[in-house]
């Protein structure tokens, strides 16, 4: 039922001559969840709505399905479910004649609409809202009801643009969970885009990072997160670090002190770490040395603005229920091995 | 409730404006049922004018209705396919249409049946047509319809709910049919209203363009007034009325924004 889908050379330039997608080429695996992730512009959604065929790729490009070319095969026929940021549910219909909606163009028989409406409504546990028109729902109850009728259709590929953008914080995570469920359970080809990285992380088996309508990198989240390829990726997944100084000697030199150094480069470098990959320590025992220029309690840790160490501030997290005030020296372990050179 | 000293002045003056406006058309609905107006209601009710205005003007009031609904279906058929097309592509084109599309509205009917005339006077048949004065009404209204089903259109997400549809298998025709015109029901409705009601009361170009034999019911009305007694202008007016109310009420109906129930807390 689910599908592979490749892109083969598929740029997008609009007629206004903005270039959307560079020329790319991509392969999603049959039950596979990837993930576009990116800054707003970056093409993300262009390339999911060529996918999807709601955007013709610039010739040359082509869509493959299965190995079979679906470049000129119109949304209609394609067989995708789609799940839009703004719902884009039917104001005419009530739930259940959104989520009926694609089985009566289909023409299916009464008895299996019935059936499958049904089924979806359980699915996605909004059973007792199946008579509500779609202007008395919640934000949540109406991607939940987004989801339904994509997925009553069978689609061969779950395609969603940013579902979660719209609804606030504590809703986006249990509906995040909850679509991770569902995509494992289905297993499912899905397109995700998204411009938050965390929901980039969760619910990707790969992700594909976008910059000006190129691929980044494409990789597992944790190749991402531990080996961007680039410094645009460093930086725009997760919190990163950077610390400038001179590596000589086996040992990188920085204002706040020094750091061992493994890798062969020699000179003015400059490196880039994530908060974890630095601890707080006794003055004694201490690599590095600055001053607390913030700190931030957020329940769980700290998080704190270190500043003296490198030309520009860094950020480390602490786990204990010590309080800091600014100004307040500190002392750090750097691990040398999570120390990152990119050009 | 304590009422500040200014409100029996505001009362007395507001009713005051609406008996300034409202009198006229009262006495002239019961000019149209007195036997002698000079005399007053004391010379006794009639519904004598009524059955004269019926005799001489009939054909002006059944031609009014025919011109009416013709002019509301070619406006259907014409002007909600050209709300569609101006509310999905938005540019500087469809703006200027738009634009232009106000103009019949703008210029006085005169100038534009003076321009119809020259143009298609010398048509033979269709100058002594009705279809003639039906031209005329489709310039005047269209607008009015465009303008109600655009209004609508541009206050929901068009494009994005037809992709939605078209991602579910929805062909073009399905697409029209089940999400557009519905979700545009509305504004068709207010927009129907409103052309037939200013068909209806049309007096401007239709003068212009009228035949002694395709006279509507405003050409109709001034002909009475001109040229017959009082009551039964004002027999005719009532006539004109109680065509016309139910019309305005309707529209006035159409108008009313949807009823937006509350949106319920998340059930989990």
């Amino acid at each position: 039922m689910s599908v592979a889908i490749r892109l083969v050379r598929c740029a997008k330039t609009f007629p206004d001559g903005t270039r959307a997608v560079e020329p790319i080429d991509l392969e999603i695996r049959a039950g596979e969840t990837v993930v576009f992730l990116g800054p707003s512009g970056c093409g993300k959604t262009t390339t999911l709505r060529l996918i999807a065929g709601l955007e013709t790729p610039d010739p040359g490009g082509r869509v493959l399905f299965d190995g079979v070319d679906v470049t000129d095969v119109p949304i209609e026929r394609r067989e995708v479910g789609m799940v839009f940021q703004s719902y884009a549910l039917f104001p005419n219909l009530d739930v259940e004649g959104n989520i009926e909606y694609g089985l009566r163009v289909r023409r299916l028989p009464a008895g299996e609409r019935r059936d499958r409406v049904e089924e979806m409504l359980s699915m996605m546990k909004i059973t007792e809202l199946r008579h509500r028109r779609v202007d008395q729902l919640s934000g949540g109850q109406k991607q939940r009801v987004a989801l339904a009728r994509a997925l009553a259709v069978r689609p061969r590929v779950l395609l969603l643009d940013e579902p979660l953008t719209a609804l606030d914080a504590k809703l986006r995570d249990s509906l995040r969970v909850e679509i991770d469920a569902l995509l494992r359970r289905l297993s499912m080809t899905a397109v995700y885009v998204t411009h938050d990285q965390a929901e980039a992380m969760a619910l990707g088996d790969r992700i594909v990072v976008m910059s000006h309508g190129r691929v980044a990198q494409i990789g597992r989240p944790r190749d991402i997160y531990f080996a961007p390829a680039s410094r645009f990726v460093a930086e725009f997944v997760g919190t990163m670090n950077r610390l400038a100084g001179v590596a000589r000697d086996g040992h990188l030199e920085v204002t706040g002190g020094r750091i061992p150094w493994h890798y062969a480069v020699e000179g003015a470098v400059e490196v880039l770490f994530r908060p974890e990959a630095a601890v707080l320590v006794d003055a004694g025992a201490g690599q590095v040395k600055g001053r607390v220029a913030a700190a931030f309690f957020q329940g769980d840790r700290t998080r704190l603005v270190v500043e003296g160490i490198g030309p520009e501030p860094l950020v480390v997290d602490t786990a204990g229920h010590q309080e800091f005030v600014t100004g307040q020296d500190v002392h750090l372990r750097i691990d040398a091995r999570a120390l990152l050179v990119l050009e | 409730m304590r009422r500040s000293a200014w409100f029996y002045p505001q009362l007395a003056f507001t009713v005051l404006v609406a008996a300034f406006l409202v009198v006229p058309v009262a006495m002239s609905m019961t000019a149209g049922l007195t036997v002698n107006f000079f005399q007053g209601v004391r010379s006794g009710l009639t519904l004598r004018w009524i059955g004269e205005v019926w005799a001489l003007y009939r054909e002006t009031i059944g031609l009014s209705m025919a011109v009416a609904l013709a002019c509301l279906a070619v406006d259907l058929v014409i002007g909600v396919p050209a709300a569609y097309v101006l509310a999905r592509r938005r540019g500087w084109l469809t703006r200027l249409l738009e634009e232009a599309l106000v103009l019949p509205v703008a210029i006085p009917g005169l100038a534009t049946a003076l321009a119809l005339i020259l143009a298609y006077g010398t048509w033979g048949e269709f100058r002594t047509s009705w279809g003639f004065i039906l031209v005329g009404h489709v310039l005047f209204t269209l607008p009015f319809m465009v303008r109600a089903v655009l209004a609508v259109l541009s206050s929901i997400d068009l494009k994005t709910l037809e992709e939605g549809a078209a991602s579910l298998g929805a062909s073009f025709l399905q697409r029209l049919f089940g999400i557009v015109l519905p979700n545009a029901s509305s504004g068709i409705v207010a927009g129907a209203l409103m052309v037939v009601t200013l068909s209806i009361g049309e007096f401007n170009m239709t003068w212009m363009l009228h035949t002694p034999l395709t006279k509507t019911l405003p050409v109709g009305l001034a002909d009475s007034y001109a040229s017959m007694r009082l009551e039964i202008g004002s027999a005719y007016t009532l006539i004109f009325f109680v065509m016309i109310i139910p019309l305005l009420i309707g529209i006035q109906l159409a108008a009313r924004p949807r009823r937006r129930a509350p949106v319920r807390e998340e059930s989990r």
